[in-house]
């Protein structure tokens, strides 16, 4: 080999490249076909099967019940007395990996207490498009506002259609509950409201012609 | 934090240990701060470098030792300057100091709710951070938190939680140290002690946003701000205040295209870190008004209907080609449209006729700004330096507030001495213990020559000058005799900028003078044209004169408010007449009577910079990205196309560079012809000289939709002498009659310091719109009866 061939190759390995044709080329040993004991443990399978119980369940005519902390759709809940817990604290849009949630506070007032003490959500919007149900929204809501149902069917034919709003998430009205606005029950702060100390609205406000679910 | 001293001066540098690290500050310096030039961070609540040393939080407990010797507890480093020989040792190397930081903020954290979902300085509040930074994990507190009825209103425009303090005094401070409105106070003592208002006076304070921002939990929120956003949400842009000359480094605050709030940014050589209220919360003005969207063109029944672009661009082409068309900017142009009006009067309209100036003005004035501002470089840091300072014709906490910090931070440090030709005492004047030299309306020129100033001195000349004959005259002397610096101060944030941008008929672009051959070949040269008109053009009252009369044809219109101009009336029978094209951003009284109207961006949706009255550039980008609203500069270079006339400024950053291309001018300025002093007019009787001024806070268009802030304006109230209020027999609080032949105003009136021939009301205040109603300017006669 002579001195140029010699600093030729070390341009080579210095810049890494490496002749395609040195390569070692392997031979792959391909399968043939398989032996007709392989063929025969294969088709049992799918025989022995046609003899087990059927898992396919014919939905959407049955509709089979979820775990029960299967993670579906959301609900924003109440207070007992109706009143909404959600605060607007934007601490559910803050966990959320997949910026679902949208949030905006508002002030409670006199004349639109929706839920107790200063703050409620002015705004309350989940993107469905967007969200993993992974329910990092759930731990992170400091009022227990926030959970998740079994719902699951959350398809619908416009993108627009699956930002569900306020509206769509809040949780119905039960017994003993007032649609809000309404002042906080009498008596009670906003501290009683999250000890619990609020069982139903009070019975004034349901004499007051807003009546009670 | 910036250390830049006098390199004249020297500062002795003092070595001290801090955790193992020698570091080497000026004497004097806390440890604190010391440490902060190491990169060691030391929890604190109370410490802020503006403010005095208290000491009252203890958040920044650390050992210190001097020569061997041991502090026998853990010191505030908040409080100690650092001495020879010290050694300190943080939270990062004393187990002692860690645990008491640990203890201090254990206590601090007894008494505070862990209410941080519903507060809004949940995500960007220092107690949270450092509560997780040096606070235990868990509480040992089993008991019940100190309650407090929340939240109260010290404001109009500030809520206050007092559960929430943690009485670090930041705010109380702040307003007796930086804005000398001490109308907080801590009250009580023990578990119980509260910030506080005084009885029956609440925190009407310009500059109380600013313990908003300086508050290091949550106890202090704005109201317009509450409840609205947490940090995450918001876009945030370094911005400039459009709202007076001060020229305050801001941030703005967006969330989904909506300003939600503006904070006061940093720029030590300017605005410390504080704002005026305005600068603040008065932001809402961009939303609130009923906005332009489409551009409008008059019909031929005389109707404002929508019009494309293209369509309206066509109209006023074909309403401005071949005639005698003049400009009017309007004060609150960013320099870049300002150099796009300059540009667009000179080569699409051929003419000089072209003024900023939408307010009382005179041609003394406009030579005086030709000869004398443009170009200048009086700063803030020569009224750090000044030995005296003279307020002519300008009320600083009114009409620059930043300017009133400055000046009360020298009182306060060095006992600056100021002197004030003014007509009416002020608060500003209180505050700042000035010598009141007190005159008549219309005679300020004569009391002008008479002040003692020196070389070191500084004059603060503002923009009512110009309403009293010979005033500038009297300052440009009084300069040339002691040597003294003038820096003129106008309210207008644009004002500045459109001056040396040439917006104005005698000086073209750098401050080159109009009469000036070379001077016009070389703008010409720049711009590729062959020459530009030689003849100085109009100021803004003979541009409407030449309107009403016929000698002007058409004219371009910014942002001008007709009312702000003197005998309204006048101007919009004059615009009326002419053919009108406006740029604006919402219905105006110009728009009302406009053949054609663009609509233009707001300062949010715009880029651009602003001169402030130092001459010192503050650009800005867009804060809000998605507009679809354009710059003035770029509307007008479509316009000029569509003339024929091409001023090729198609983007802001491009008038941006061929402005400062330009650079300014080193050949002869104009030449600034003296006038004769003025005198007061003699009144007796009922009758008085009127004098007014526009407060910070008043009817001005740029505070529509702000509430909470319009609560914390000053009273519209008549000033009067003692004098005068014992000859018509009314005392304070009675209301009065301002009236005139043209109208009347009737306020209450306030007995106050003022000269005895004079009146005093606010100029565009709630129930007293002084050129409005009366239509009278500074000086004029009217009469003052008991209501």
């Amino acid at each position: 080999m002579t001195d140029f061939n010699e600093s030729a190759n070390i341009e080579k390995k210095i810049s890494g490249q490496a002749d395609i044709n040195s390569v070692p080329f392997t031979e792959v040993e391909q399968p043939g076909p398989a032996s007709l004991a392989q063929q025969a443990k294969g088709f049992w399978v799918t025989f022995s099967t046609m003899f087990k119980k059927n898992q396919t369940v014919q939905y959407p005519d049955v509709k089979a019940p979820t775990a029960p902390r299967f993670h579906g759709r959301h609900q924003l809940n109440r207070h007992p007395d109706g009143l909404e817990k959600c605060i607007g604290c934007e601490l559910c849009a803050w966990a959320c990996p997949a910026d679902a949630i949208f949030v905006e506070g508002g002030n409670n007032t006199p004349e639109n207490q929706l839920s107790p003490g200063e703050r409620h959500g002015a705004v309350y919007q989940i993107n469905y498009l967007r969200c993993i149900f992974c329910g990092l929204c759930v731990e992170a809501c400091p009022t227990r506002a926030l959970t998740m149902t079994n719902e699951y069917e959350l398809a619908d034919d416009k993108r627009e259609k699956l930002i569900f709003e306020k509206e769509d998430l809040l949780a119905p009205l039960r017994q003993g509950m007032l649609a809000p606005p309404h002042p906080m029950y009498p008596g009670m702060t906003d501290t009683n409201y999250y000890n619990g100390d609020v069982k139903e609205a009070h019975p004034s406000q349901s004499e007051s012609g807003q009546g009670v679910n | 934090m910036t250390t830049t001293q006098d390199s004249a001066v020297a500062v002795e540098m003092i070595t001290v240990v801090i955790d193992g690290f020698e570091v080497s500050v000026p004497k004097g310096t806390l440890i604190i701060r010391a440490a902060e030039k190491l990169g060691i961070q030391i929890p604190r609540f109370c410490d802020h470098p503006l403010l005095d040393p208290v000491g009252a939080c203890r958040q920044c407990l650390v050992d210190v030792e001097i020569n061997g010797r041991a502090f026998p507890k853990p010191q505030a480093s908040c409080t100690i300057p650092v001495e020879p020989n010290m050694i300190v040792k943080t939270q990062l190397t004393s187990p002692v100091a860690d645990k008491a930081q640990k203890g201090v903020m254990e206590l601090l954290l007894g008494n505070h709710p862990l209410d941080c979902p519903v507060c809004d300085k949940g995500g960007e509040c220092p107690l949270q951070n450092q509560a997780m930074s040096n606070g235990r994990a868990d509480a040992r507190l089993d008991g019940y938190k100190r309650t407090f009825e929340k939240p109260i209103n010290i404001s109009s425009s500030v809520l206050l939680d007092r559960e929430r303090c943690v009485l670090c005094a930041r705010c109380t401070r702040f307003s007796a140290q930086i804005a000398s409105d001490p109308f907080i106070t801590l009250n009580e003592r023990g578990a119980l002690q509260q910030v506080g208002i005084y009885e029956n006076d609440p925190f009407k304070s310009y500059f109380s946003g600013n313990t908003v921002q300086i508050c290091p939990v949550g106890a202090l929120t704005g109201a317009s701000y509450r409840f609205r956003a947490r940090p995450f949400d918001l876009v945030s842009t370094p911005s400039a205040c459009e709202h007076c000359a001060s020229g305050c480094d801001m941030r703005t605050d967006v969330r989904r295209g909506k300003t939600l709030r503006r904070l006061a940014g940093d720029d030590p050589s300017v605005n410390e870190e504080w704002n005026c209220d305005k600068g603040r919360w008065a932001f809402k003005y961009v939303t609130a008004l009923d906005r332009l969207t489409h551009p409008l063109v008059r019909n031929s029944s005389g109707e404002l209907v929508q019009a494309s672009w293209p369509e309206a661009l066509a109209a006023a082409a074909a309403g401005l080609k071949g005639k005698r068309a003049a400009v009017l900017t309007g004060g609150r142009v960013t320099t870049e449209d300002a150099y796009g009006y300059s540009k667009f009067a000179r080569i699409a309209l051929a003419t000089n006729d072209i003024d900023y100036r939408a307010r009382v003005t005179s041609d003394e004035e406009r030579d005086f700004l030709a000869a004398y501002v443009a170009g200048s470089s009086t700063t803030y840091r020569d009224i750090d330096t000044a030995d005296h300072v003279a307020l002519i014709a300008f009320e600083p906490e009114e009409e620059s507030p930043i300017v009133f910090l400055r000046l009360n931070k020298n009182f306060k440090k060095r006992g600056l001495k100021v002197s004030a030709v003014a007509t009416k005492g002020s608060i500003a004047m209180d505050k700042l213990k000035a010598d009141f030299i007190k005159v008549a309306p219309g005679a300020e020129a004569s009391a002008v020559a008479g002040l003692a100033l020196t070389a070191k001195s500084v004059i603060l000349v503002g923009e009512r000058a110009s309403e009293s004959a010979g005033l500038f005259s009297a300052v440009a002397a009084l300069a040339a005799k002691t040597g003294a610096k003038i820096a003129y101060i106008p309210r207008r944030a644009g004002e500045r900028g459109a001056l040396e941008a040439g917006a104005l008929g005698t000086v073209l672009p750098g401050g080159r003078p109009v009469v000036d051959a070379a001077a016009r070949v070389d703008i010409a040269a720049a711009w590729g044209v062959d020459s530009l008109p030689a003849t100085p053009g109009r100021t803004s009252s003979q541009i409407i004169d030449a309107l009403a009369s016929g000698d002007l044809d058409a004219v371009v219109v910014g942002g001008v408010d007709a009312h702000d101009l003197p005998h309204s009336h006048a101007v919009l029978d004059a615009l009326k007449k002419s053919f009108v094209v406006s740029l604006e951003i919402a219905p105006s009284s110009v728009t009302a009577v406009a053949d054609v109207v663009l609509p233009v961006a707001a300062i949010t949706e715009k880029s651009g910079s602003f001169l402030n009255w130092e001459g010192r550039a503050r650009a800005f980008d867009s804060a809000v990205a998605d507009s679809h609203n354009r710059s003035d500069v770029r509307i007008l270079s479509m316009l000029a196309d569509a003339l024929g006339n091409p001023i090729s400024l198609g983007t802001v950053t491009s008038s941006a560079r061929e402005f400062n291309q330009l650079g300014s001018w080193d050949g002869a300025r104009v030449q600034f012809a003296p006038v004769a002093a003025g005198t007061a007019k003699s009144v007796s009787g009922n009758d008085a000289l009127l004098s007014s001024w526009r407060r910070l806070l008043d009817m001005g268009t740029l505070q529509k939709g702000e509430d909470n802030l319009a609560g914390t304006r000053r009273p519209t109230v008549a000033v009067i002498s003692t004098k005068r209020a014992e000859s018509i027999g009314v005392t304070t609080g009675q209301q009065v009659r301002v009236s005139n032949a043209h109208g009347s105003i009737t306020i209450p009136v306030l007995v106050e310091d003022i000269h005895e021939d004079a009146v005093w009301i606010p100029r565009n205040s709630f129930a007293s719109q002084a050129l409005v109603a009366l239509d009278a300017v500074h000086g004029d006669v009217v009469t003052v009866v008991k209501a």
